[in-house]
């Protein structure tokens, strides 16, 4: 298992946001706040179109550290802060462009200890859209395998 | 917690692990049932949250409200057939360079009264007359 030691770098993840992706999200999660669907609305609050939503940004960090766990409910906390927007660009010619928004995710195991018999990992995890990052303080204790 | 919604919400996010869409595979895998992905507990307790910042009696200028930060702590996994009952409380108010910053905390208890997850949202406005 040495790949849940510490220190362990976990999997990169590389998501490509589409502006369908967005309004799939605001309709799972129920937030139709309209700057993560209209350009006008999102332009009117000084923002360059619409963003996603911070919310599925984190979902993506969740993603990354339990697709490396392996297990949907190895998270026992998890916490960001949303710092910078993630523009997502506009359909062209009725179909999502090619392009979306980026975002890379990674992750470090930082600490392990035992708790009560159960071993747990912090892992701190980076967001990044165009170079700068999109989460701060951004990271997840989880119960690790084995 | 229903089981398709909690399948909705996994494909939107691109959460593709069987425990989220496969009852068999779950319970495979020691759960009761699907499993909800880390950040579903929002999905419930946000439109309580909402709810209450546009409350006037409560004075928070609810247009412009951004959020600004998520945690999510667990006892264990959200699994379809929970039934939760969420109890909101103000956990934090301050302001800082012209923004109001508030902490709404939400703890989630199981039927049964076993708390699940505690979700706190951090919501900034504007400072002004109003907050």
């Amino acid at each position: 298992m040495s790949s849940f030691e510490e220190g362990a770098e976990l999997p990169p993840l590389s998501v490509t946001l589409t502006r369908t992706d967005v309004v799939r999200y605001a309709g799972a999660s129920g937030d139709f706040n309209p700057i993560h669907w209209s350009d006008r609305v999102a332009q009117q609050v000084g923002l360059p179109g619409v963003v996603a939503h911070g919310m599925l940004t984190m979902a993506l960090a969740g993603r990354l550290v339990t697709g490396w766990l392996g297990d949907p409910g190895a998270i026992r906390s998890f916490g960001v802060r949303f710092t910078r927007p993630v523009p997502v660009p506009d359909v062209v010619d009725g179909v999502d462009s090619g392009e979306g928004a980026v975002v890379e995710l990674s992750g470090v195991l930082k600490s392990v200890e035992t708790v009560d018999g159960v071993r747990t990992g912090k892992v701190d995890i980076k967001a990044v859209f165009e170079g700068k990052t999109v989460l701060g303080r951004a990271s997840a204790v989880v119960t690790l395998p084995g | 917690m229903s089981r398709e919604k909690i399948r909705e919400f996994a494909t939107a996010i691109g959460e593709l692990a069987p425990a989220c869409h496969d009852v068999a595979a779950a319970r495979a895998a020691g759960h009761p049932d699907l499993v909800a992905p880390p950040t579903f507990p929002v999905v419930f307790t946000m439109p309580r949250i909402e709810e209450m910042l546009r409350d006037p009696g409560l004075g928070w200028r609810f247009e412009g409200t951004v959020h600004g930060g998520q945690t999510i702590e667990f006892r264990r996994p959200v699994h379809a057939g929970d039934e939760l009952v969420c109890t909101i409380e103000i956990a934090g108010f301050s302001t800082r360079a012209g923004t109001n910053m508030l902490t709404v905390k939400c703890a989630c208890a199981d039927a049964g009264g076993s708390p699940v997850c505690d979700v706190e949202a951090l919501l900034l406005s504007p400072a002004g007359d109003a907050g």
